[in-house]
């Protein structure tokens, strides 16, 4: 892993420690690998960095008002405490963040810890729910964070519609610790749905599948899942859409629904408990854990999404579409040199990009882990690191080289 | 005049207006630019009528090339450019200077593309928000964000501000449904930031050009997520005894994990005036009213309905008038829509914009009502309650400048106030230069500064609407 595995991590105690621990490294010149509960670290390009700090200790609820469907908490919280109170009051985070410990157990160096809020939003993690209710930078309201200058900043706040000011919100979402270290996050939650219901159509070729998809996504019945796994993914070939809401609505929406796509077959009905574990199979993309594969996160528009898949069972690969995700995840077998990077990438769309989230260290070093870009994104990419972080202290080249 | 401050024009350069405009002309031609005094004066304001300046010259490209020439030879010429859209910012967003050019896009309007598989629009900036709903309106797919003003507002002037409307308590607001955008910067440099995937690639400065008020691109195009319209909306109007009651009422409706599409909330004074001017049938016995709207199939809505007339029963409200026809949907929200238009009938009005959480609701309705008074001026409320977005409307008369003072001081103390309750300046207009002096009472110096570098990163010599957002003292600049 990194160059410091084996050193005892920074562990501050609070906003003010975090300050001190990166002006400290600021001074001495020595960059840090910003952690929460560990579990990510192998996402991204191998760092070599000096020590870990870790937010783990910055912990605890900050603020939590289920009528105004706000919930703040500091960086550090693990996500099943958070979790466990949203659903006490029968709420939740509703775009269904990933949990990758499965995935990424299998790289070699299982994963203890336990996820945490600020890495949610650190990684802009999202779920089969996206279509519906966006990514984590959607309902990430809030940011306190302390940049690579020592500072604190924050953005937001704690209000469902703000623009105040510059959005730096959405702009560290997803920039994996490499801008700031967040100390505390803020995110709009939203009602559990009464219940659930999940058609599943067996058997259907790829291009069928995506028709289905195309045509539920597109009705008025509010889909909030759609997913494709081939034959060999998870047994049969199978097309998953997902409903959610109140009872009277299951009996309706599934019924329009099967209408809708009666041309497709006759598909089985999986109600709550068990529409809930497939969604948990494809959120967390366990058709992929436990092998030696390089596996792919590829966002692309749906049009795109069968040529990639194409691509990759070409090249040997496995795939499956997390089509309301907006994502086609590919698993290369562990012989291909670059893990698939150029087959995948060279049919991806100018808007598309593929991230290759899990591989060993040594392919991640030979291949770009997040998708290169133009020459004059990359020139603002760097601007925008140096603006928060100019001597590259933060997590660097966890996303890019030399930055 | 009133008191917000501008910088002072440059006169060096209105010195070489001539010379300015003979290079814009020899981009875009006569058809693409406007120098005469009459004509440059429909730019000098926007809906922000109290402050006006009338700019250098006024350039209106068609295409994104000629955005890019224009420019990259203003940069060079170190003018400053004020983009537009239509014009119907309430902050001052799109306001010149007399030393800088407008640059509008009214002239690139068109549907570029609509693609019903993945579920996206490509628009150029310049086309109304109401004219991309119509677009794809033949396959029962629309546009989600609908500011009030989405008749005339464009697509380039929501990105600027990251809009909202009524409906955002489901939907989102722009930057939700926004996937791409290509993007002018100052350097002529033509940028695509996004396109159809949901994800952004690197950092994500699609988020960070949404709402950042026209200071680092002008945006020329942008690739939008449509949705497939529900089968059927109807609203329902509960009417309260008190503000406290529609409150409560509202926290009670999501604490029963019922999220409707939009929760409306409008105080006696609004309801009067609205009432008048639409005859949308709102009850004028009432403190507060709420219009709640669901979607959904007949069953649906009707089920959904009795939920939300049951709750709000049991705070009080009187004779619910759930809407049975689509005219009479339509008259309830006409009235709603057509608010701000129907009191600027009766009166001047400065529109406010916090957001408070809306646990606070009762209570700074109260203070704002304390503060309007105390300044010898009236209120009226109009706002998203679901989300707790203000708009209060500080009733005044334009033409009487003591009036406009205390209108402006009233208005400063109801943001501080929203602030102070762990609020924001503005929920969905934008900073522009309404609320620009206020930036510090919500950020340090320390969260400007950290904004203002990436102002330098995109726009080095700070010549894109250079005098918004951010007070003019302080700035950490080039």
């Amino acid at each position: 892993m990194t160059a410091n595995a084996s050193a005892k991590p920074l562990a501050p105690r609070d906003e003010n420690d975090v300050i001190a621990a990166v002006a400290d490294a600021r001074a001495a010149g020595t960059p840090l690998e910003i952690v929460g509960g560990a579990t990510k670290r192998t996402i991204g390009r191998p760092m070599q960095t000096a020590a870990t700090l870790s937010v783990a200790r910055l912990s605890g609820i900050t603020l939590y008002e289920p009528s105004e469907l706000v919930l703040g908490a500091h960086a550090g919280t693990p996500l099943k405490d958070i979790e466990k109170e949203l659903a006490n009051n029968r709420q939740r985070l509703a775009f269904e963040p990933i949990d990758y410990r499965g995935l990424l157990a299998s790289d070699g160096e299982p994963t203890v810890g336990e996820p945490t809020i600020g890495a949610v939003a650190a990684a802009n993690l999202s779920g089969p729910r996206r279509i519906y209710a966006g990514a984590a930078r959607d309902a990430l309201l809030g940011i306190r964070m302390v940049t690579g200058r020592g500072e604190v900043v924050k953005s937001g706040g704690r209000v469902m519609k703000n623009v105040t000011g510059y959005d730096l919100v959405k702009l560290s979402a997803g920039s994996w610790g490499t801008l700031g270290v967040f100390t505390e996050v803020i995110f709009k939650v939203l009602p559990e749905t009464h219940s659930e219901r999940t058609l599943v159509f067996e058997g259907l070729t790829d291009a069928s599948a995506v028709a289905s998809m195309s045509a539920g996504l597109g009705s008025p019945f509010e889909v909030t899942g759609a997913a494709h796994m081939a034959a060999g993914i998870d047994g049969p070939a199978k097309t998953l859409l997902r409903i959610e809401g109140f009872d009277e609505q299951m009996v309706y929406r599934s019924g329009e629904l099967k209408k809708l796509l009666r041309t497709f077959g006759v598909p089985a009905l999986l109600a709550d408990d068990a529409s809930r574990a497939l969604w948990l199979k494809v959120r967390d993309a366990t058709f992929f854990a436990g092998t030696d594969e390089a596996v792919w996160r590829i966002s692309v528009a749906p049009s795109h999404g069968a040529a990639i898949g194409a691509a990759a069972t070409a090249a040997g690969g496995r795939v499956f579409y997390d089509w309301g995700g907006g994502l086609v995840w590919v698993a290369m077998p562990a012989a291909s040199g670059d893990g698939g990077a150029a087959a995948l990438r060279a049919v991806l769309p100018a808007d598309g990009h593929a991230t290759l989230v899990r591989a060993p260290e040594t392919l991640r070093a030979a291949v770009d882990v997040f998708q290169p870009q133009p020459p004059a994104h990359a020139a603002l990419t760097r601007g925008v690191k140096d603006a928060f972080d100019p001597d590259h202290i933060l997590n660097p080249g966890r996303m890019y080289a030399g930055m | 005049m009133s008191f917000i401050a501008m910088p002072k024009p440059d006169p060096e350069i209105i010195a070489r207006r001539a010379e300015i405009a003979a290079g814009l002309r020899a981009i875009v031609g006569d058809e693409g630019l406007i120098v005469s005094e009459d004509e440059r004066r429909a730019y000098e304001t926007d809906a922000l009528t109290a402050y006006r300046a009338m700019p250098l010259a006024v350039v209106l490209p068609a295409t994104t090339g000629e955005v890019s020439a224009v420019l990259k030879f203003l940069n060079a010429q170190k003018v400053p450019v004020v983009a537009r859209g239509a014009g119907t910012s309430l902050a001052g967003g799109a306001l010149p200077s007399e030393d800088a050019v407008v640059l509008g896009v009214s002239r690139m309007s068109a549907v570029l593309e609509m693609n019903f598989a993945d579920r996206v629009a490509v628009l150029q900036s310049g086309i109304t928000n109401i004219a991309i709903s119509q677009a794809v309106a033949h396959e029962q797919f629309f546009y989600a964000p609908d500011p009030s003003s989405q008749l005339a507002c464009t697509i380039a002037g929501n990105i600027a501000m990251n809009s909202g409307g009524a409906h955002c308590l489901k939907y989102g607001v722009t930057t939700n449904n926004l996937l791409g955008v290509k993007m002018v910067m100052m350097d002529g440099t033509v940028l695509d930031i996004g396109g159809a995937a949901l994800d952004a690639g690197g950092y994500d400065l699609l988020g960070l050009v949404c709402g950042s008020e026209g200071q680092l691109g002008i945006v020329t195009e942008a690739t939008v997520r449509i949705l497939r319209q529900a089968e059927g909306a109807r609203p329902v109007l509960l009417g309260f005894d008190s503000a406290e009651a529609a409150g409560a009422c509202v926290s009670d409706i999501i604490g029963h994990g019922i999220v409707p599409v939009a929760i409306e909330y409008m105080d006696r004074p609004a309801i009067k005036v609205c009432e008048s001017f639409a005859h949308a049938g709102y009850p004028l016995d009432v403190e507060a009213l709420l219009i709640v709207e669901v979607e959904g199939s007949e069953d649906e809505i009707e089920a959904m309905l009795a939920r939300i007339v049951e709750i709000a029963g049991s705070h009080g409200t009187r004779t619910p008038r759930i809407a049975r026809t689509e005219a009479e949907s339509l008259a309830i929200w006409k009235g709603r829509k057509s608010a701000f238009g129907a009191m600027g009938r009766i009166s001047d009005y400065m529109c406010m914009d916090g957001t408070i959480p809306t646990g606070r609701l009762p209570e700074v309705l109260v203070k704002i009502d304390a503060i309007c008074k105390g300044h010898g001026l009236s209120v009226a409320n109009i706002f998203h309650a679901g989300d707790g977005n203000l708009h209060p409307l500080i009733l005044y008369n334009v033409n009487d400048p003591a009036e406009l003072e205390k209108a402006e001081k009233a208005g400063a103390d109801i943001l501080k106030l929203c602030v102070e309750v762990g609020g924001c300046l503005t929920g969905e207009h934008g900073v522009g230069i309404e609320k620009r002096d206020l930036m510090l009472d919500q950020f340090n110096e320390t969260d400007l500064h950290q904004q203002q570098r990436l102002k330098t990163l995109f726009d080095p010599r700070w010549l894109l609407n250079p005098a918004k957002v951010f007070p003019l003292e302080g700035r950490l600049q080039g």
